[in-house]
C-alpha cells in the first residue's frame, strides 16, 4: 500500500496555505508534519481525510480497498475529541464503533487507553487529557490502515504518550501508515518529517 | 444501516439527556400558545376562529427554535467531522438527526397540541384531526429547516439567521396545514385538497431537505 | 436541638427519616377525614355536587401559590446567606408547587364545564394560575437544563425572586384584561360566600393539603441530598483515575 501526494496545495479563506507539497508513504511508515501555528498541518490532515477540498494537486493510494475512497481507509484523530458530555464513556465510544464499523471491543479498547475502570462515568466528568484517552481508545477500536493524527499527545501524561507510542509501532508493525501533526517527536524514531512553512 | 441506526440512537439519547431539548420544544409551544391570547383579547368566538392559526405559528417557532442546535452541537465538538468522513452517505446521515429530531421534537408538539386546542376553544370534534395536520405537517417544517440549519453552521451563525433563511420556505406548509385544520373544524370547504397537499409537501420535504443540507454541509465547511 | 444543627445536611437527613413516616401517618389522616367532610358537605343550589370540587380546587390553588413563597425564600437562603440546604430546598419545592398548580388548573377547568360549556374560557383567576404554571415551568427548565447543580440552583433562585416581584403585576394585567370582554355568563368560582359547612370541610383539607406539600418536600429534600451525593462521588471517582 502507498499514499502519494502531488503538488498539493491548499487554500483556507482565501489565504493560500501551503502549496507544492509532496510525500510518499508506504506501508509500514510514519511521517511526522511539522510546522509553526498556522503553517497547515491541520490543513493537511483533513485534505487526505476528506474534508478539506484540494486547490491543487492529487492524492494517489495505491494497495488501499478497491473502490473506496482515502477518507474511508483513514482514521482521523482531530484536535477535538468527538466526546458528548452526556453519554456514559462507554455509550460514547459504542457509538463511534457502531457508526464506523469497528471489529475492536469496546472492553478491549477502554482498557487498552486505561478507561476501563470509568467506563459508566458519563464524559462531562472527565479531565481533558482522559476525554484524549477516550478518543484514542476509538482510533484503537476502529481498525483503519492509514492514521492521521492531529497532535496525538496534547494533555496526555508521559505515562499515556508512551502507551500511545507503543499501539502507534504496533500499528505500523502491522503495516498500517501514520501521519502525524506535531510541534515535537512522539516517540517513532523511524518517522520521515515534512516540514511545512 | 447499522450505522445510521446507531446515530438514531445516539442523536435521541442526546436529546432526552441533560441539556438536550427534547421538552424544550413542547415547553416553548405551549408558552408560545398560552401567550397569544394575551395579546388578542379574551374572546372566545375570535379565539375559536383563528385557534389553528395560533396551534400553526406556535409550532412552526418552536421547530425553528429547536433546529438550532441539530448541527451547532457536533460541529462544535468534531464530532460532524467524523461523521462526513465515514461511508455513510452525508444525505442519509442528515435525514436520520432530522428524524431523531423530529422525534424528540415535533412528536411531544403533536401530543400536547391537544391540551393547547382546548384552551383556544377549538371544538373537541376537531382535535383529533388538528393532531393529524400538525403530524404530518411538522415533519416537513423540520427537513425544511435542515438547510437552514446547516447553512448558519456552516456560517458560524446563530439561530435568529435560520428562523430568516427557514421561514419563507415554510409558507406552503403553514398555508395548507391551517387551511386543512379549519376545512376539518368549520367543514364549510372540502378537507382533502389542502391535506393531500400538505402530505406531498411533506413527501417531498423529506428529499430536497437532506439533499440541500448535505450539499449546504459540504461546501460550507470544507 | 437547635434549628441551626438543621443546617448540616447528614443531620438534616437523620431528622427527615425520623419523622417522615410520622408526616405520611399524618397526611393520610387528614386526608381521608377532609375527603369524607367533603363528601358529606351540602349541595349548592345552582351547581350541584360539582361545587364539591371547590374542595380540591381552592386549596391547590392556595398551595400552589405557598409554592412560589416558600421557593422565594429558598431563593434568599441560596443568594444572600448561601445557605447549604436552600438550594435543595428550592429545587425540592418547584416541581410540587407546580404539580398544585396544575391540579387547580385541571379541577377549574372541570369546573367550569358544565357551567360555561367550554373546557377554559380565560377567566381571571384561572388565567393567572396559568400564567403562574408557566413560570414554574421555566424555572423547572432552568433546573433541567443547567450542567452544574449549582448553577442551575442559583439561576433558579434568581428566577424565583424575579417571579415573586413579577406575579402582584402580572395578576393586576390579567384581572385588567379580563375586563376587556366579559364572558356571557359570570361565574365566580369562589361562590359569593361560603357557608359554614362548607368551611370546614375546606379548611381541613386545605391543611390536609399542606401536609402533602411538606410530606412531600421533605422527601424531595432527602432524595436531592443524596442526588447530589452520588454525582461528587462520581465526580471523585473520575478524578482519581486520572493517573
Amino acid at each position: 500500500m502507498e499514499l502519494r501526494a502531488e503538488e498539493l496545495t491548499c487554500v483556507r479563506g482565501g489565504r493560500e496555505v501551503f502549496r507544492h507539497v509532496n510525500f510518499r508513504l508506504t506501508a509500514g511508515q510514519a511521517m511526522l508534519v511539522t510546522g509553526r501555528n498556522g503553517a497547515g498541518k491541520s490543513s493537511l490532515l483533513r485534505m487526505i481525510a476528506g474534508l478539506v477540498r484540494l486547490a491543487a494537486g492529487r492524492l494517489l493510494l495505491e494497495g488501499g480497498a478497491p473502490g473506496a475512497e482515502i477518507g474511508e481507509q483513514v482514521h482521523y484523530l482531530g484536535h477535538q475529541d468527538a466526546t458528548k458530555p452526556s453519554l456514559t464513556v462507554r455509550e460514547n465510544l459504542q457509538f463511534w464503533i457502531g457508526f464506523q464499523g469497528g471489529d475492536g471491543g469496546v472492553k478491549a479498547a477502554l482498557e487498552a487507553a486505561d478507561l476501563a475502570m470509568l467506563s459508566e462515568i458519563p464524559a462531562a466528568y472527565l479531565s481533558a487529557g482522559q476525554r484524549r484517552r477516550l478518543a484514542i481508545a476509538r482510533l484503537l477500536a476502529i481498525g483503519r490502515p492509514i492514521w492521521l493524527l492531529d497532535e496525538p499527545t496534547s494533555s496526555l501524561d508521559a505515562a499515556s504518550q508512551e502507551r500511545l507510542a507503543e499501539r502507534m509501532r504496533e500499528h505500523l508493525a502491522q503495516g498500517g501508515m501514520i501521519i502525524a501533526a506535531a510541534h515535537g517527536p512522539i516517540g517513532i524514531e523511524s518517522a520521515s518529517e515534512l516540514r511545512l512553512d | 444501516m447499522g450505522a445510521l441506526f446507531a446515530l438514531l440512537v445516539r442523536d435521541m439519547r442526546l436529546a432526552v439527556r441533560v441539556g438536550g431539548g427534547a421538552i424544550m420544544g413542547a415547553l416553548f409551544f405551549l408558552v408560545v400558545v398560552s401567550v397569544m391570547p394575551f395579546a388578542i383579547g379574551p374572546d372566545l368566538a375570535l379565539l375559536a376562529r383563528i385557534g389553528p392559526a395560533v396551534l400553526w405559528l406556535g409550532a412552526l417557532l418552536a421547530s425553528l427554535l429547536a433546529l438550532d442546535r441539530l448541527f451547532a452541537t457536533d460541529y462544535e465538538d468534531g464530532s460532524l467531522d467524523l461523521l462526513m468522513i465515514g461511508e455513510t452517505q452525508l444525505e442519509l446521515i442528515v435525514a436520520t438527526k432530522a428524524i431523531a429530531h423530529w422525534l424528540t421534537t415535533g412528536l411531544p408538539l403533536v401530543l400536547i397540541a391537544p391540551l393547547l386546542a382546548l384552551m383556544l376553544n377549538v371544538e373537541l370534534r376537531a382535535v383529533p384531526v388538528v393532531m393529524l395536520t400538525l403530524a404530518v405537517g411538522t415533519p416537513a417544517l423540520t427537513f425544511i429547516g435542515l438547510v437552514g440549519a446547516a447553512l448558519a453552521v456552516a456560517l458560524r451563525r446563530g439561530g435568529l439567521l435560520l428562523a430568516v433563511l427557514v421561514l419563507p420556505l415554510a409558507i406552503p406548509v403553514l398555508i395548507f396545514g391551517v387551511a386543512a385544520t379549519n376545512a376539518a373544524i368549520a367543514e364549510a370547504t372540502p378537507f382533502s385538497p389542502p391535506f393531500t397537499i400538505l402530505c406531498a409537501l411533506t413527501l417531498v420535504s423529506f428529499v430536497f431537505g437532506p439533499v440541500a443540507a448535505a450539499a449546504a454541509l459540504r461546501h460550507g465547511l470544507e | 436541638m437547635a434549628i441551626v444543627e438543621l443546617a448540616n445536611p447528614t443531620r438534616f437527613l437523620s431528622i427527615v427519616n425520623r419523622i417522615l413516616p410520622w408526616l405520611i401517618a399524618a397526611t393520610a389522616v387528614l386526608l381521608v377525614i377532609g375527603l369524607f367532610l367533603a363528601m358529606n358537605a351540602p349541595d349548592d343550589y345552582q351547581q350541584g355536587a360539582t361545587v364539591k370540587i371547590m374542595f380540591l380546587h381552592v386549596p391547590a390553588a392556595w398551595l400552589g401559590m405557598f409554592g412560589w413563597v416558600l421557593m422565594s425564600v429558598a431563593a434568599l437562603g441560596t443568594l444572600v446567606w448561601r445557605h447549604p440546604l436552600a438550594e435543595v430546598a428550592g429545587k425540592a419545592a418547584a416541581p410540587i408547587g407546580a404539580s398544585f398548580t396544575l391540579i387547580c388548573l385541571i379541577t377549574g377547568s372541570l369546573w367550569g364545564r358544565p357551567t360555561w360549556g367550554t373546557y377554559w374560557v380565560w377567566d381571571a383567576r384561572l388565567t393567572s394560575m396559568l400564567v403562574l404554571l408557566l413560570l414554574y415551568l421555566g424555572v423547572l427548565a432552568l433546573y433541567w437544563t443547567a450542567d452544574e447543580p449549582g448553577r442551575g440552583a442559583r439561576a433558579a433562585a434568581v428566577l424565583s425572586l424575579v417571579g415573586a416581584v413579577n406575579l402582584p403585576i402580572i395578576k393586576f394585567s390579567v384581572d385588567w384584561w379580563n375586563t376587556l370582554h366579559q364572558p356571557a355568563s359570570v361565574f365566580r368560582m369562589g361562590g359569593s360566600t361560603i357557608d359554614s359547612t362548607l368551611l370546614t370541610p375546606l379548611l381541613v383539607m386545605a391543611v390536609a393539603f399542606a401536609a402533602l406539600f411538606i410530606t412531600l418536600h421533605l422527601a424531595a429534600m432527602r432524595n436531592e441530598i443524596l442526588r447530589r451525593r452520588v454525582r461528587s462521588m462520581r465526580m471523585m471517582h473520575a478524578r482519581e483515575m486520572h493517573a
